[in-house]
């Protein structure tokens, strides 16, 4: 996903400041027609959803509700969303582990069957690529899902790489599954209405397995995982099931797991203390850096072997030049690219996300700041409109996760 | 006037945030609307300011609002404060010129009234106009009125 909503409405505020109303008219509706649409595109109009451009796909902003109900209803029944703009993928063949751990810093061959994880596709400089959720499903297919926003760049980069693994005897090919659409149910009635819609027990998979299954009829793969924090899933669907399938969460439900669009989503997952890639993470940024040093396996900490692993594990050795922390500040929300002062108003770093918390009832933000700033508590400046705001360091995720672990 | 305008109007139409089901604005009579979504109420010299029922409606929950401070200046079409909604962060643009005598301190702890009350207790900022002449580059209700409806049919 690149830029946040935010953005995308300063972007577009420029345009039109720039042109005259026919000018932009036309650019509007031509762009519009050039926009991908997922199978639930009419189900989203007549739920009142609200579609603007997202990473080349017409997408619901928001519905009926607005951003601050739809984002509490998540956390306190359950949210649908369509998801289907990202891109699932899979790779089979006997040498699909070893491959995978070329371009990603999770130790995917421990990883056990049935389990995934959130990684980084790395590059040479260590910088990353995107941020993705992969599973093992068997140790001879693996199924990944990329960001729609990353997902030209991402397939090129597998390809390329894929071309050389196979030019040298690697046994590993890939399936895109654009016959399938994906939907995320997050929140506490997520898995009980999920339930009444499949055989298998799902109280006995946990947060980051993974299940191929049947539900509503129809066979899907499972994920419980998710961009919330919420204890959830992501259902991938064929295709022509999905509106089915999206009507009976609904109805399953009773009405209490309501759609809910991008807005939410993105101040679920800035609650959550989640990147947002583009945003809070770019080709420049580090696993490291981004706080995602749990995320690099234990042996591929000791052994490398993926791309940029050589920045990487002398940032591990050393400490990173600067860090990801998360940020609670007074005055107007922090957006993205706000500056980040010291206390004597020095430059340490920049905003990456930010908004109000539905749920705080505060402002919450994340950024980059220089390592020795980054201490839980300290108090910096926040400029917004060149006034200073106090923002104190915070731990992530703001609002506690509520992942399905076993006790 | 076209140069800026209030992202929440036109960008947030654009964006189509609030096209379905919330039925017409509110446009009041009696006032007089910028082409950047603000009204303003004009009592002799003074002017009370605000933003229309449409444009609080694109924005979304207002969660924070950035006054000027009492004895600013404001000039017409120009920047005097912002409105931050869950979504977004706009500009919001003055109708008159003038100086401010007054500004809303109730939407400090309650920045929801701009939603709830647009036009009366969501009111940003009193002003006492240098040329009440200027009014006449403003638009009259049903010429604001005819704009909501061309920006909500648009898309």
């Amino acid at each position: 996903m690149r830029g946040s909503l935010w953005q995308l409405g300063q972007s577009i505020t420029r345009r039109l400041a720039q042109t005259d109303k026919k000018a932009v008219t036309r650019r509007y509706f031509a762009s519009e027609a050039d926009l991908k649409k997922t199978v639930l595109y009419d189900f989203h109009v007549a739920h009142g959803g609200k579609m603007v451009p997202f990473a080349g796909w017409s997408m619901p902003i928001q519905y009926k509700d607005s951003i601050m109900e739809s984002t509490i209803n998540c956390r306190e029944n359950g949210s649908l969303f369509d998801v289907s703009h990202m891109c699932g993928l899979s790779l089979k063949g006997k040498d699909s582990v070893p491959f995978l751990e070329k371009l990603v810093i999770a130790d995917v061959a421990g990883l056990a069957p049935g389990t995934g994880t959130l990684t980084v596709f790395t590059n040479e400089k260590g910088g990353a690529i995107d941020d993705s959720v992969i599973t093992k499903v068997k140790d001879d297919h693996l199924y990944i899902v990329v960001n729609a926003g990353c997902r030209d760049k991402d397939l090129a980069h597998i390809e390329e790489h894929m071309k050389a693994f196979k030019a040298k005897g690697g046994d590993v090919s890939w399936h895109i599954h654009d016959e399938r659409s994906l939907l995320a149910l997050q929140g506490p009635l997520a898995a009980p209405v999920l339930q009444h819609l499949t055989k298998d027990d799902l109280s006995k998979l946990y947060f980051g397995e993974f299940r191929i299954l049947d539900i509503n009829g129809s066979i899907c793969f499972l994920t419980r995982t998710g961009y919330t924090g919420e204890d959830g899933f992501e259902i991938s669907v064929p295709s022509e099931n999905a509106v089915d399938l999206a009507k009976a969460i609904l109805e399953k439900s009773e009405g209490k797991v309501r759609l809910t669009g991008l807005g939410a989503r993105d101040s679920l997952r800035l609650e959550a203390g989640l990147c947002l890639y583009g945003n809070d993470m770019e080709q420049h940024t580090t696993p490291v850096e981004a706080g995602l040093t749990w995320a690099i396996g234990k042996r591929r900490r000791a052994d490398g072997g993926f791309l940029g692993a050589e920045v990487i594990l002398k940032q591990l050795a050393e400490g990173p030049p600067v860090r990801r922390v998360g940020f609670i500040s007074s005055g107007p929300p922090p957006r993205s690219h706000s500056e980040i002062q010291d206390e004597k108003g020095n430059n340490i770093g920049e905003i990456t996300s930010g908004g109000f918390s539905p749920c705080l009832k505060k402002n919450i933000a994340m950024g980059y700041v220089k390592s020795g700033q980054h201490k839980v508590g300290t108090k910096h400046k926040i400029l917004v409109r060149g006034k200073a705001y106090e923002g104190v360091i915070t731990k992530m995720p703001f609002v506690p996760t509520k992942y399905y672990k076993p006790s | 006037m076209a140069s800026r305008m209030l992202w929440a109007s036109r960008a947030a139409s654009h964006l189509r945030i609030s096209v379905f089901h919330r039925g017409f604005s509110t446009v009041l009579k009696d006032l007089h609307y910028a082409e950047s979504h603000e009204w303003v109420k004009v009592d002799g010299k003074s002017a009370t300011v605000g933003i229309t029922d449409h444009a609080q409606d694109h924005l979304g929950d207002v969660v924070y609002v950035e006054l000027p401070d009492v004895g600013a200046e404001v000039k017409q079409g120009e920047g005097f404060g912002a409105v931050e909604s869950v979504k977004a962060s706009s500009e919001v643009y003055s109708p008159v010129s003038g100086k401010v005598v007054e500004v809303n301190e109730e939407l400090k702890e309650s920045p929801a009234l701009v939603n709830s009350h647009p036009f009366e207790s969501g009111w940003f900022i009193k002003v006492e106009m240098n040329d009440a002449g200027e009014l006449k580059n403003l638009m009259k209700p049903e010429e604001y009125s005819k704009l909501c409806d061309e920006e909500n049919s648009s898309h």
